[in-house]
């Protein structure tokens, strides 16, 4: 179901957008293109993140970082793009660096200037983190509380190194000013379409793939874990490479999201490592219903939605109704919309 | 009866005597001002000037010091000894002797009584010997120390003769202090040698300039510029200590705030196993109260305190309570989704206060008795706000130790904790413990938020700041034991104090978490983990 509303939406927007005339009722504006391709991103997000906590078991309170390590690897791809065209007009550096009297850049802003370097370190560089952390963190068997709690210092002490102008990235206004992307101006009509489709595209793939994952024997020992984890161990599974490997890759989605989301909104910043921010994003997840893919997508849209809504509406609500959502999910509606919409079936054939 | 009349006799004598002193100065004084006002030439008023300065009224030293900045002047009309300062129309004119405000004048009501640069020296002389005497002997103990700074040799003689009469042990430690920092520019080589001696253990800037010009100076003997340059490394050694003494002090009242935020959580989530992430918005809570109770009462700052912290208290305890009532109790055995429901509630407090407060941040007045610092030897100073709070921390801390471990309440909860059914089936009523376990965490929270608005201002943010750090302390503290919370509290804040010289605080921080994620990679119960049945639970 969710792929055809992907494949709806592929279709239907680049002709809202590109075809159809401003001014018709059918025309739909970039920036909605824009907002749409966000939520999609956030949609992947939060597929990843329902891998690990729907699946496995593992509540991640850092999610965001991966997603916001991605972010700043395309960031930084995007920055050397610039090249003479920002404020100071220094071919090699960007302009916070200038601002701070740096005369060479640091050696890991080199090869950023490639795109393909660029995507590899997309992948690699949230994979590699997810990958020692786990490996630290499954190996001495951290679980339940105490894991979800490193998570979440894992992304403050992020964010805390991020926010200094002496790491490089930029500090407190982060990354921002791009112009364009393999040639192809940022601000344009199609560039955006493109981006949009990339996105849809992304969490197309994205679904399919933790679809496998969750379908497969790796799934099916994966929830065995999650349910009973002594019992796997004692059935002779080596329960933390099983757990190791699936984080790894759930970290590998959210950065994937974190670099589509970039270029859409033109700015990444330290902001976005914010424990807030991957805490909020379980809550996608459980308003849309852990544990079946396609709810944690839909939950990242509707919450989202709700965001917007309120935020341009009545901005002082929003927290009410987030910490609202939070408490009424957890005691109400424990599997969320997607649980909802399963027993609503499941009255319907009765 | 003989014996009584002695006494009443003596005390007549004593009272006369003083009265007579002081009538003595008042007579001294007004003649000095009579002699000023008609004084000519510069001889008389210098004349005039020390009469005032030796006839010991109170308004002597503020009169020439007028004097000395050409502020005295003598009104036309009733000649009359006047101080003045200019305004837009005249001057603004006050009695010489009384201080009495006397209204404005024009320019041309008043003539200045004026002085030269003689005068203005001599008049400066007067005023040290003057500050040199106050009645007050921390004053006199600047005074002095200030003259040790004047490079003057001539004043070593005015200070010998203040030795003589001085009886205040710390004024004649700082006489000596001051001779021999005069000495330092003696032409003797013994006397400088003594000199060098004693300075050495004052760790002020005026002395370490003079040794190290002392060390430089090539005109000099090798001996005096080997001492000088032993008492430089004296110095410095005495330098870093102290300094390393503060930097203690501060890592300590860090960790004292980190205890206080820690141990109200080690309740909750060390003992109940529940996690709460509105910890943090509890404490938020603490400090507004402090913050209201201190504009409801804006009186008496200094006890509002003691009204805050029991009001704290009772409230951070009765949302807990709330909290505990409405969500955590339909959660328990479910620590993940405790998480979620609690932080949603930590969400909806912020907002609340962010409605009802504004978002901008509040500041909280510190009291009085709790702000200034507390002075162990020169050079090494503890502000009182922090000694305080640490304090603080200790006896809330041995509060709960003793609540936990003498009362009723402390037996059931032990109880209850480790093992639950049993504890039940002996007639403990479990939900209700459970109720006011929590309450008893989130009102430690309550006073820790209202210890913080004593060093921080109160803004919505205020325990999200601390909600991560505090789970920190208690996971390596080891969860369920309030030992380790207090010693992982007191070491992270002294450690990350120590970092902070050499790394800045950021860094400092985050050496800090990253120390702690592989930290409980080798030991993930802490460190004083729980034993036996307890560990269990």
């Amino acid at each position: 179901m969710l792929l055809a509303v992907l494949a709806l939406l592929a279709v239907t927007v680049p002709i809202a957008n590109l075809a159809i005339p401003e001014g018709s009722p059918l025309h739909m504006s970039t920036f909605m293109v824009t907002l749409l391709g966000k939520y999609l991103c956030y949609a992947l997000l939060a597929i990843a993140l329902d891998l690990v906590w729907g699946y496995v078991g593992i509540l991640s309170l850092g999610h965001g970082a991966f997603f916001a390590l991605g972010g700043y690897a395309m960031g930084m791809y995007l920055m050397r793009q610039i090249g003479a065209r920002g404020v100071y007009g220094n071919p090699e550096l960007p302009d916070f660096m200038v601002f701070l009297n740096w005369d060479a850049l640091p050696w890991y802003w080199y090869g950023f200037d490639q795109f393909w370097f660029a995507l590899l370190m997309i992948l690699l560089v949230p994979g590699l983190l997810a990958f020692v952390f786990g490996w630290l963190a499954f190996r001495s068997r951290v679980t339940g509380v105490y894991l979800s709690i490193i998570t979440q210092a894992l992304t403050y002490a992020l964010m805390l190194a991020f926010f200094r102008n002496e790491m490089g990235f930029g500090g407190n206004n982060g990354l921002t000013d791009f112009k364009d992307i393999l040639g192809f101006n940022l601000q344009s009509d199609g560039t955006r379409v493109t981006l949009f489709l990339c996105s849809v595209l992304a969490l197309a793939l994205g679904y399919l793939s933790c679809r496998y994952v969750v379908t497969s024997k790796l799934g099916r020992v994966v929830a065995a874990i999650r349910d009973a984890e002594d019992r796997v161990r004692f059935a002779g599974f080596r329960a933390e490479r099983f757990k190791l490997w699936v984080f790894t890759f759930s970290a590998l989605l959210a950065g994937i999201a974190g670099a589509l989301y970039v270029p859409q909104v033109g700015i990444i910043n330290p902001n976005e490592f914010q424990p807030l921010n991957s805490i909020e994003l379980v809550v996608w997840v459980a308003v849309g219903g852990r544990g079946t893919l396609y709810g944690a997508a839909l939950g990242a849209a509707v919450v989202n939605y709700a965001k917007s809504t309120f935020t341009a509406v009545l901005p002082e609500v929003w927290l009410f109704v987030l910490g609202a959502l939070f408490v009424l999910v957890t005691m109400a509606l424990p599997k969320g919309l997607a649980g909802l919409a399963a027993r609503f079936k499941r009255v319907q054939h009765a | 009866m003989i014996k009584v009349d002695k006494t009443a006799v003596i005390l007549c004598l004593v009272t006369l005597a003083w009265v007579s002193l002081a009538r003595a100065a008042e007579e001294d004084f007004l003649q000095g001002i009579a002699a000023l006002v008609v004084a000519e030439s510069y001889q008389d008023k210098r004349a005039a000037a020390a009469v005032i300065s030796t006839s010991g009224h109170a308004r002597a030293e503020a009169v020439l010091n007028a004097l000395f900045e050409g502020e005295v002047y003598t009104t036309r009309s009733d000649m009359r000894l006047v101080t003045a300062a200019p305004t837009d129309e005249g001057f603004a004119i006050r009695d010489a002797v009384t201080d009495e405000d006397l209204g404005t004048v024009g320019k041309r009501d008043v003539s200045r009584v004026s002085v030269n640069n003689q005068l203005r020296g001599e008049l400066r002389a007067m005023l040290a010997t003057l500050k040199l005497q106050h009645e007050n002997p921390r004053q006199r103990i600047a005074a002095i120390l200030e003259v040790g700074e004047s490079e003057d040799l001539a004043m070593l003689l005015t200070l010998q003769q203040l030795l003589a009469t001085e009886r205040h042990e710390g004024v004649r430690d700082a006489i000596a202090m001051a001779s021999a920092m005069l000495n330092l520019d003696s032409t003797e080589v013994p006397e400088r040698l003594a000199a060098i001696a004693t300075v050495s253990s004052n760790i002020g800037g005026h002395v370490r300039t003079k040794l190290t010009a002392l060390t430089a100076n090539q005109s000099l003997d090798e001996d005096t510029r080997v001492a000088a340059r032993q008492a430089l490394i004296d110095i410095e050694r005495r330098v870093t200590f102290f300094d390393l003494i503060q930097t203690a002090f501060f890592g300590l009242s860090l960790g004292s705030i980190l205890v206080l935020a820690a141990i109200g959580l080690s309740v909750t989530f060390g003992i109940m196993g529940v996690i709460n992430m509105a910890h943090g918005e509890l404490m938020m809570l603490g400090a507004y109260t402090t913050y209201v109770v201190q504009q409801l009462m804006p009186d008496a700052i200094g006890a509002s305190l003691f009204v805050a912290m029991p009001t704290a208290f009772l409230i951070t305890a009765l949302v807990g309570v709330g909290i505990e009532r409405g969500i955590v109790r339909t959660l328990y055995g479910r620590p993940l989704e405790t998480l979620l429901a609690t932080f949603g509630v930590s969400l909806f407090l912020q907002q609340t206060v962010r409605s009802v407060f504004s978002p901008l941040n509040r500041s909280v007045i510190t009291p009085e008795w709790m702000s200034g610092s507390l002075e162990i030897t020169p050079g090494l100073d503890i502000t009182l706000n922090r000694l305080y709070i640490l304090l603080f921390s200790l006896l809330v801390f041995g509060a709960l130790l003793m609540v936990l471990r003498r009362t009723r309440l402390g037996l059931e909860m032990r109880a209850v904790t480790q093992n639950r059914a049993m504890a039940k089936a002996m007639g403990v009523r479990t939900d209700r413990v459970d109720a006011l376990t929590f309450g008893l965490g989130s009102g430690i929270a309550g006073l820790a938020g209202v210890a913080l608005s004593q060093l921080t201002n109160v803004g919505p943010n205020l325990g999200q700041a601390y909600i991560v750090d505090s789970f920190m302390v208690v996971v390596f503290g080891g969860v369920g034991s309030l030992w380790g919370t207090l010693v992982s509290g007191l070491s992270l804040g002294v450690a990350s104090k120590l970092i902070e010289p050499a790394a800045g605080a950021v860094m400092a921080k985050i050496f800090v978490l990253i120390f702690l994620i592989v930290f409980i990679q080798k030991r993930p119960r802490g460190l004083f983990p729980q034993k036996g049945r307890a560990a269990e639970a």
